[in-house]
Parts: C-alpha cells; structure tokens; sequence
C-alpha cells in the first residue's frame, strides 16, 4: 500500500513538471481535452522507463490509458505485474 | 475521373439511385463494384497494385490474428502446467511471429510504393552524386506512372493491418469487405486516411435511405464544389501567373503568391474533403473529418492537429510513438541523460523521432527536395516553438491579460497562416534553391505598389473575378464562424422548407454561375491528387 502511495507521488511529479497548472489528481480528460500532446507523452515514458523501469509499448497508447494519472498508473502496475 | 467532370456527377448519380434500389445487403458489394470501376477508369494497368495491397494485407492480417488465437488458445490450455515464465515467454514467441508477418507485408508494400513513387528520385540522386565524384556512368532513370491514389490506399491499407497486429481491430475474414475499406471510391484519391475501427463501422450495415441524411450530403457536396469551383480553379490562375514568371513577379508578388496559395491549398483540399464525406453522408457512410478549420489555429502545433487530421494521427499513431518509445530509443535516452545531462537526455527521444516523422510525412507528399525541405522546415518551427515555450510562459505571467485579448488571438493566428504559408513555399515553386531566392526578394524589392495600382488584374483574373473572390471568401470565412458554434448544415435544416429551398438553390447557382469553367480556366486536379 505504502509503495503504491509513493509510485503514485512520483508519477504525479514527472506529469506536475510537464504542466504545473493542471490539478493531475482530478483531471481525467488529459488526451479528450488535448493538455498532454504527443511529445508530453513520449516524454512520460521516458519518464516512467527511468524511474519505475516499465516499457510503455506504442500499442499501449490510448487515450483510455492516457486521459487519468489514475489510469496511467493502472497501466504501470499491470506492466510491473508482468501483464 | 475527376470529382469535377461531368462524367463523375453522372457516374455518382447512377450509383446513388442503385444504392437505395437493390436489396440493402446488396449496397457494400455494390459500393465495391463502383468502387473498382471508379479504379479501372482512372486506368485498368492500375488495379493490379491495389489488388496486391488488398490480398497481402487481407492475408497477412487473418495469418497475425491466427498467430495470436494459437498462442493464446495454448497458453489457456497448459495455463496450469506453465510458469509465469514460460507463460510469458510463449506470449513473446508469439508475437515475435506476428511481428515478422507484419513486417514482411509492410516491406511489401512499402517496397511497391518506394519503386514506383521514389525509384526515379533515388536513381537521379544518384546520377547526380556519381556525377559530382567525376565518374561518367549513368543509371537509366525509370518512368513508372504513379497509380491514381497509391500513398492515400497504401497508408490505410498498413493502418489496418498494424491494428490487427495490435489487437485494436480483428481481421478482416470477408477479402472483399476488406477491399471495399481499401478501394472505397470517394477518398481514394485524396483522403481521409482512414481507420478500419472508424470506417468500417458503417461502411458494410444497410443503409434505408432517410431524406435528412441525404439532403446533409447532398448539401456538404455542393459547399465542397463552391470551395473548388469558385474559389480554389479561380485563385489558380493567378497563383499559376505568379509562381510560373519567378524573374518577373517577385518582392511584393512573392507575398500576393503565397497568401493566394494558402487560399486556393485550403479551398481546393477542403472542398475536395467536403465531396468525399458528402458523398459518404449520402450513402449512409460515415467518413471522419479531416480539418477543423485549421487556419483559426494559434501555433503550428495546434494548426497540425486542425489540417489534413488523418494523416497526422496517422504518422503520430504508426510512425512517432512506435520509434519514440522503442526499446533502442529509450536506451540512447538513458545514455544521453548519463553522458548529455537531463536537459539534452529528455529531448533525444521527441527530437529523432519528429525529425523521422517530418522528413516522411516530406516524402509522402512527393519525390522531391522541395517536399523534404518543406517538412523538415516545419520540424525547425516546431522544435523552436517548443524551446520558446518557457519564454512564452514567462511572457503570459508578465502580461497575463493579454491572453484573452482579441487582438492577440489575432496575432496568434495571423503568425500561424503566414509561418505556414512562407513554408508551402517549397510546394509552390517546387525548387529550393529558387524558393529561397525568391522569400528573399520579398525584403530587398520593394515594389509594394503592384497591390494598389491595378497590376493584380495582369495575372488573368478580372475585377468580376476580385468581387466574386472577395464575396466567396467572406461567405468562407462567415460560415467557419458559425461552425465554431456547432453544424452550419443542422441549423439550416432547422429552417422551414422555403427558406431550406432558397439557400440550396442559391448556392447552386453560385456554383453554376461564379464556377471558374471555361475559356481561360481549365478545371484542374485536385492539388492532393498528386501525392
């Protein structure tokens, strides 16, 4: 519990540095509403490749995956469960 | 067979009425019968290219869906006998297959593309390079004609089958409900490139024929042929009077040519557009979008998600995010962030991969320096745009009001067009020594008088043509307006019957009337026919 708490901190730092004035915790329209762009999400993966050491395949690029920190790190844990 | 001909409007017509006569389960066969005749017209020599795409990508899909459907139904089976690692490692054999079969169509078909559209520019390159080594022998320089529509069914073709390959769409099992997806007649030749999950939805139900549906095709095709026929074939002429003369028009006229042009491009793609899903609204077919009034855009990020919509999702979906986040990618980002520092390190991955992105999406649209140059040109703008962003920023915190200010948006979007328009340059002369020549004669001649003097009517249009311009532009510019509130065409079909009655009329007339036809005019291809 204690370790997704912190994942999700730190996922929510490397979108908070890309865009400080978007509220990450709340917003669930990031792709719909067009605040990440394609070269915000390629560097996320760079980002999360770095720190939390899961490949983010170009298949796995969709707005369902994209549009929530809370979705992205569902698709995280799923990459980390070997999924 | 041009959307403009007479021929097309007859072969249209017949359609339409066979459409809404045979039984409905007959309408997508039909729609593929009218689609391969459309095809054979343009040239019999040609279907057999669209043939091959058709059966290699309509096989190679079923043998990838076919792979995964294996290896999942044995994982299943021995899911209690295998390990998580064998389970995983059987998933990564499996898609090793698939991606081998993926690769070996896409070489295919990439290959036909690249011998028939990029041979000749290859070989003469070549010649050119044996030539400035001082070697004398020469490669004969093959003359292939381009089939009609080759990049535009190519691209949707292997969008389809990497769908399958991902998992996003099944494989088609019917060939020919997947030939009609790739031959679909009314955005063969100039797009939208687009997606089976889209597309497909609606191409193959039945379709009863409902008057409103219809009569909102039948509208969008008219305001499609307004764009070409009155002002995209009438701006032709003098661009063509501008661009052909470069020793004679040049300072001033670059300016006049280059603001015509963004003028006639989007007049004559969107209007295009506008037939293609006019047409497909017609027949009960949904088609997407393709521009969303791109020159109201504030930067040329935002104006690229706005234009020609199919093909940058196209290259950002197939092109951008797979080499972007590939596993090399991500290694040399790693490393550059160790070797390079953060700063250099992050931008490694978007910065190749755009660069790859912008020197193909030059290439698509044509075998020559001029495109590459063009594209490249609009990876420079857009890169330096991203490296001002922290300067923008800055500047919106000193003049935070400034944001919201009509004359900045005006600023934003004026900046846009003209930022757009110097780079379509590279289209207009098709030449980049001589573009580059001829953007620099705008700041060393200043021969501003020719806008006011009456030297604009010497480029073949009359002051009738100026008025009927200047009119068809303002009812251009109104309508976008309006559509920034919703559909122009549901409002209009709000209104009671006579009202509806005079406004159709009307533009029919417009068409009929103010159509750059004739002595003089020559009704052209689309622009985007070409690519």
């Amino acid at each position: 519990m204690e370790r997704k708490v912190r994942e999700m901190e730190e996922l929510l730092e490397i979108l908070e540095d890309l865009h400080p004035e978007v509220d990450f915790t709340t917003c669930d329209r990031l792709i719909d509403d067009k605040i990440l762009d394609s070269f915000d999400i390629v560097s996320v993966i760079a980002e999360i490749n770095e720190r939390f050491d899961v490949a983010i395949t170009a298949e796995k690029i969709t707005p369902e995956n994209f549009n929530s920190a809370k979705a992205l790190y569902a698709l995280i844990q799923k990459l980390e469960d070997g999924e | 067979m041009l959307f403009t001909s007479y021929g097309f409007i007859g072969f249209a017509a017949i359609l339409f009425l066979l459409y809404y006569l045979v039984p409905k389960k007959c309408q997508w066969p039909l729609l593929l019968a009218a689609s391969y005749l459309f095809y054979f017209f343009a040239g019999p020599e040609y279907l057999l290219y669209i043939m091959t795409t058709t059966v290699s990508v309509w096989l190679t899909g079923r043998a990838i869906q076919a792979r995964g459907e294996k290896t999942a139904a044995y994982v299943k089976e021995c899911g209690k006998t295998l390990t998580r690692e064998e389970k995983k490692a059987w998933k990564e054999k499996g898609k090793r297959r698939q991606r081998r079969l993926l690769v070996l169509c896409l070489l295919l078909n990439l290959g036909i593309l690249a011998v028939v559209k990029y041979a000749a520019f290859a070989i003469a390159n070549a010649n050119a390079l044996l030539g400035a080594v001082g070697l004398e022998r020469r490669l004969d320089v093959p003359d292939f004609v381009l089939p009609l529509g080759i990049s535009f069914y190519t691209f949707q073709a292997l969008g389809y089958l990497i769908d399958v390959y991902r998992g996003t769409v099944p494989a088609e099992k019917n060939l020919f409900r997947l030939g009609l997806f790739v031959s679909f007649f009314p955005q063969l030749i100039q797009g939208p490139i687009s997606r089976f999950g889209d597309l497909g939805k609606s191409l193959y139900e039945e379709h009863p024929f409902h008057a409103r549906t219809v009569a909102l095709g039948l509208e969008r095709i008219l305001w499609g042929y307004f764009k070409k026929l009155v002002i995209a074939d009438r701006i032709l002429t003098a661009v063509n009077a501008i661009i052909r003369e470069p020793e004679i028009h040049s300072g001033a006229w670059v300016l006049v040519g280059m603001l015509f042009y963004a003028l006639e491009l989007y007049a004559d793609f969107t209007g295009g557009i506008d037939i293609t899903i006019g047409i497909g609204q017609a027949l009960g077919i949904t088609v997407k979008e393709n521009f969303i009034r791109p020159y109201f855009s504030k930067s040329i990020k935002e104006y690229w998600r706005r234009w020609h919509i199919s093909m940058g999702t196209w290259f950002t979906d197939y092109i951008f995010y797979p080499i972007s986040v590939s596993k090399p990618m991500l290694k040399l980002s790693k490393w550059s962030r160790a070797h390079l520092g953060e700063t250099v390190g992050k931008r490694i991955p978007v910065y190749l991969s755009s660069f790859a992105v912008w020197a193909a999406t030059g290439i698509w649209h044509g075998a020559s320096w001029n495109f590459i140059v063009w594209g490249l040109g609009n990876w420079v703008v857009i890169m330096v745009s991203q490296e001002l962003g922290p300067l923008y920023g800055f500047l919106r915190g000193r003049f935070p009001k400034a944001e919201g200010r009509l004359w900045f948006r005006a600023f934003q979007v004026i900046r846009t067009v003209l930022l757009m328009s110097c780079l379509r340059m590279f289209d207009c002369y098709r030449n980049v020594p001589l573009t580059f020549r001829m953007f620099g004669t705008m700041f060393t001649e200043f021969n501003w008088s020719i806008l006011w003097d009456g030297s604009l009517l010497g480029l073949g249009l009359t002051a009738v043509d100026y008025g009927v311009l200047v009119l068809g532009l303002a009812l251009l510019f109104a309508v976008s307006m309006v559509q920034r509130r919703g559909s122009v065409r549901e409002r209009i079909a709000a209104y009671p019957y006579p009202v509806r009655a005079i406004l159709w009329y009307g533009l029919f007339l417009i068409v009929l009337l103010a159509g750059a036809y004739g002595n003089g005019y020559d009704a052209s291809q689309f622009i985007y026919n070409q690519f």
